[in-house]
């Protein structure tokens, strides 16, 4: 038998608290018996009569705390020791009814060992600072804020590299990781299919389309949309598909972004040549050759993206409803409008479904003019005046310069729609309705009375005015699908079933002649 | 398995930084989130930020945390011990006859508030430097006084901290680290000299307090020796003190270990009866006491190279000067004084207040005051709050502090040690600011005490000290 004796000198602790300790250190595992107490002649006298007293405690003073320790072995005694060392330090962190605030990232961290992840949305001259003290405290990082520059993106995904961590973002609206949404994303099957996009809704359109088709997401990696750029090579997808390879749960991959520079491109292929596990590219407008040579799977368009992943995920091709284009619907609308109904006018909040839907009506008119062009000759010199076909990205810097997103704030989208269905040039107006996590209450109530107004206004006026909808969500999601989808056929909208069919039909609600 | 499979395959617990409702969703997809109540740090000001991210270059961060450690150390390990009173002439360095000393940073006699202005002229008085307050006043204004704040004089003074050569001072030593810190005695009441009253009352009181009050406790101490501040302190706290504004407990307790000594001094019954109805009349009694413990305490944790802990915060009723480890000796980072906003005594309203003033924000230097307000439920009412806004204090003081004083713990908090070690890059990260609990005095000489609440610093103090700082350590 051994005993260990500690004396803190001019230390106090109130009896009962010092009562309480002692409980608990006599449940330290080897510890025959423990007292801890202040150094009064009440307490020598305890110690006294269970044997424990020696001449160093007899000396303790009145403010001096005592703690003795029996055990079986010096060692036992000394761990013990230890052990009640961490007992005077565990006090902080109990679970109370007040939620406790902290105000830095290293504080929370500093209580909240458990944190695994930092999701930061603050304006973005200060973000970055936000996502390197997220990354020093070895939490992975999605960056919802924009207006961080180049330079310090770089700097933040190789420094997340280097320490193997997610850097999701700058501008990264989307992720759904261990099926959890992260900012803007939709309810969508727990499954085997693994996303890496730098498209927020694109990706979110193909997890959407990937649930529709009766098949599931595993994890869904958000990049932000210049992680494909020549200066930033593609750091974080490149990492984001070699933590799918090595994810079991992920058996198929699918790769979104809009078209990557070329040697960006070159480097995510060749790691897609290198891949155990198939690989589906949707590039929007990419090149078909390049991914099929490197063994992946090319999709043109989202639908195809999400149909070729759950095909290559096990699911039966021949039993998929895959939702083909209404073709007597397309000619029924055809009849209605007057030959000098020529254009299509997209009003979009989302970025990449204006984008596809832009690519799909390039296919086949010249005229396709938008704020989002690459060919300089269609870029819109003035935004806030439409030609010809014309899609819009509401959402971009163009637009939003300082003011809420449209998802967030309609009042700058109702006003474009009311003056689009006034020109008696347009055809159809497509726009998009975005559900989930992160989207508004309401998106289709709050365009309702303006999509009724231009209805009244052009049957007046004699001619039909054709409104295509598209509602980006799941029957999981909240505002509810199928209610969403009825108000807006309940006001004589047209709904496409997907983003792809959306732009598939508004480009053929105008061809003329066919 | 690399990290991000082991995110993959764990719980998220995200902490959410900026809008609120990512939180929400995060939650309510079984998932945890914390959201953090975040400001831009430096209130968003570019030299801030500049100056924060300057910091926290590994290099130059590890020379602070080291020194921090250091200072925050001294804190802790500190052991102030009530060894003596004395008058000011006899131990207070650089104290002459005709020195005057007083709360907060330096400051003119024609820039000083009206308390301070009272308790000036009242001092001369009592000092025997002019017959009448208007006299006292020309000689103030004339340059024949020697005006000097208490802190650098190792001293520190409650409200307008008026100090002079004939008043008894405690004097406290650290054990630990052998410097000796310095306050006079408390006047109880309201209507005192360091509130800005000088009738004759107030000086008929100093007189006795010269020639009855500082005389018996000096042969008191003479005979016990030393009194272990720090352990009554914490006592105190685990009695509902948070030692600023209460102090019934500490109070109870000091003159609890006096009075043997007292009992035991040459003066008359009748003399030692009114000493105990006097220390009896107010709670204050400690007040002056745990201020010059505090002041022991910092004093060993000043001038510690590449420290960033404030070791003084100090308000002269028109400015609030702060003084910052690192940069050693009188260097002040000043700002505005703040309003006091808190309960009155009746008959008074807010606009008869006067701007914060007083050395008493030692306290909460130290961690004690405002930052241990759970350990004083009973007086949350006085400071305008409520219980769970008390602890709320409390704990968001952790947000700018360095570590917990294992040695003066609050009860309410399961026992935790108080918020020590203020870092100023801590304020200006977060934007947090100390929150001080406090007495109101009169804005005008002569009135006194009036009422009592909480206030804080003014920023740009702290900002001033960043930038100073940044460019004295990187």
């Amino acid at each position: 038998m051994s005993t260990k004796v500690v004396i803190k000198q001019s230390t106090y602790f109130d009896s009962v608290s010092l009562m309480s300790l002692s409980t608990k250190a006599n449940q330290i595992e080897g510890v025959e018996q423990a007292v801890i107490a202040m150094g009064t002649d009440m307490n020598k006298e305890v110690l006294k009569n269970v044997g424990l007293l020696t001449p160093e405690l007899e000396a303790a003073k009145t403010s001096d705390l005592m703690i003795v320790v029996k055990a079986a072995t010096v060692e036992l005694c000394e761990s013990a020791l230890i052990a009640i060392e961490e007992l005077f330090k565990k006090k902080g962190g109990s679970k109370s009814a007040t939620e406790i605030k902290y105000s830095t990232i290293d504080s929370a961290v500093a209580s909240i060992p458990e944190a695994n992840l930092a999701v930061i949305s603050v304006n973005g001259a200060f973000a970055a600072r936000e996502a390197r003290k997220a990354l020093e405290n070895d939490l992975h990082v999605m960056l919802f804020s924009d207006n961080v520059s180049i330079e310090e993106e770089i700097a933040l995904k190789q420094f997340a590299h280097e320490k193997g961590l997610l850097m999701m973002g700058p501008d990264c609206g989307t992720a759904i990781i261990g099926n959890v949404a992260l900012c803007f994303g939709n309810a969508v099957r727990k499954g085997s299919i693994g996303i890496v996009g730098a498209s927020g809704t694109g990706s979110q359109e193909v997890s959407v389309r990937i649930h529709d088709f009766g098949g599931g997401i595993t994890q869904l990696i958000g990049t932000g949309g210049r992680d494909l750029s020549e200066q930033v090579g593609g750091i974080m997808m490149l990492d984001g598909i070699k933590a799918l390879e090595e994810d079991e749960a992920t058996k198929v991959i699918v790769l979104i972004s809009k078209p990557p520079a070329p040697s960006v491109q070159e480097k995510v292929l060749a790691q897609v040549k290198n891949s155990k596990k198939p690989v589906v590219v949707y590039f929007i407008g990419g090149d078909e050759a390049a991914v099929v040579q490197a063994g992946g799977h090319f999709a043109k368009t989202s639908k195809e993206a999400a149909i070729k992943a759950v095909v290559l995920a096990g699911a039966n091709e021949d039993e998929l409803n895959k939702r083909a284009l209404n073709w007597p619907l397309i000619e029924e609308v055809r009849a209605k409008l007057t030959p000098e109904q020529k254009y299509v006018r997209g009003l979009f909040c989302g970025g990449t479904l204006c984008d596809e839907a832009m690519y799909l009506a390039m296919e086949k008119y010249e005229d396709v003019y938008s704020n989002i062009q690459k060919k300089a000759d269609y870029k819109l010199k003035n935004i806030h005046e439409s030609k010809a076909h014309t899609y819009l990205d509401m959402g971009d810097d163009d637009f939003t310069n300082g003011k809420p997103h449209p998802m967030i704030d309609p009042s700058s989208r109702i006003a474009r729609f009311l003056e689009e269905a006034k020109d008696p040039s347009v055809g159809v107006i497509l726009m998009d309705f975005i559900l989930g996590f992160g989207s508004h209450e309401d998106p289709v109530g709050v365009m309702l009375p303006a999509i009724i107004e231009a209805k009244d206004q052009a049957a007046k006026e004699g001619r039909h005015l054709e409104i295509l909808g598209y509602v980006l969500g799941t029957d999981l999601d909240t505002p509810n699908f199928d209610e969403q989808v009825k108000k807006l056929m309940d006001a004589g909208v047209t709904i496409a079933s997907s983003s792809t069919n959306a732009g598939l039909l508004a480009r053929e609600f105008v061809a003329k002649g066919e | 398995m690399s990290k991000i499979n082991e995110l993959f395959n764990g719980k998220i617990h995200a902490i959410n930084v900026g809008i609120e409702f990512f939180k929400d969703d995060i939650i309510k997809q079984n998932a945890n989130a914390s959201h953090l109540d975040w400001k831009p740090p430096g209130g968003g000001k570019p030299e801030l930020i500049n100056a924060l991210d300057r910091l926290e270059n590994t290099a130059v961060a590890d020379k602070i945390a080291g020194a921090n450690k250091l200072a925050v150390e001294r804190i802790i390990n500190s052991q102030p011990m009530l060894v003596g009173f004395d008058q000011a002439i006899n131990v207070v360095p650089g104290m002459t006859k005709t020195t005057i000393l007083h709360a907060g940073p330096p400051i003119t006699w024609d820039k000083m508030c009206g308390a301070m202005k009272g308790a000036v002229t009242g001092a001369i008085v009592f000092e025997g430097l002019a017959k009448d307050i208007e006299e006292a006043e020309q000689v103030a204004a004339s340059g024949a006084i020697t005006f000097s704040p208490c802190h650098e004089h190792n001293c520190v003074g409650s409200m307008a901290g008026v100090t002079s050569a004939s008043m008894f001072m405690h004097v406290v030593k650290n054990k630990t680290y052998g410097n000796v810190a310095y306050t006079n005695l408390s006047e109880q009441m309201a209507k005192i000299l360091r509130m800005g009253a000088n009738d004759e009352s107030v000086i008929a009181r100093l007189n006795w307090m010269r020639d009855v009050l500082g005389p018996m406790l000096r042969d008191a101490m003479k005979i016990a020796g030393e009194i272990d501040l720090r352990l009554m302190l914490a006592q105190a706290l685990h009695m509902g003190d948070e030692c600023h504004n209460r102090n019934n407990a500490g109070t109870s307790l000091l003159i609890q270990a006096l009075t043997p000594y007292i009992l035991e001094t040459d003066f008359t019954k009748e003399q030692k009866r009114e000493v105990f109805d006097f220390v009896a009349s107010s709670d204050y009694f400690s007040g002056p006491t745990w201020m010059a413990m505090c002041k022991c305490a910092l004093d060993a944790a000043h001038g510690i190279e590449n420290s960033t802990i404030v070791t003084t915060m100090a308000r002269n009723g028109v400015e609030f000067g702060i003084r910052v480890s690192g940069m050693a000796g009188n260097t002040w980072f000043t700002g505005p004084a703040q309003k006091v906003v808190g309960p009155m005594f009746a008959g008074y309203k807010p606009e008869d207040s006067g701007l914060d003033i007083g050395d008493s924000a030692i306290t909460e230097t130290y961690g004690i005051g405002g930052f241990a307000m759970a350990a004083a439920p009973a007086i949350v009412a006085l400071v305008g709050g409520t219980v769970e806004e008390a602890i709320g204090f409390s704990t968001t003081m952790k947000e700018i502090t360095t570590a917990e004083n294992p040695n003066v713990t609050i009860p309410l908090l399961d026992f935790q040690g108080v918020a020590t070690g203020i870092d100023i890059r801590q304020v200006i990260q977060t934007g947090i600011l100390p929150i001080i609990n406090t007495a109101i005095a009169h804005k005008d000489a002569g009135i006194g005490m009036i009422g009592a609440g909480i206030t804080y610093p003014p920023m740009v103090a702290f900002e001033k000290a960043l930038l100073a700082v940044t460019e004295t350590i990187s």
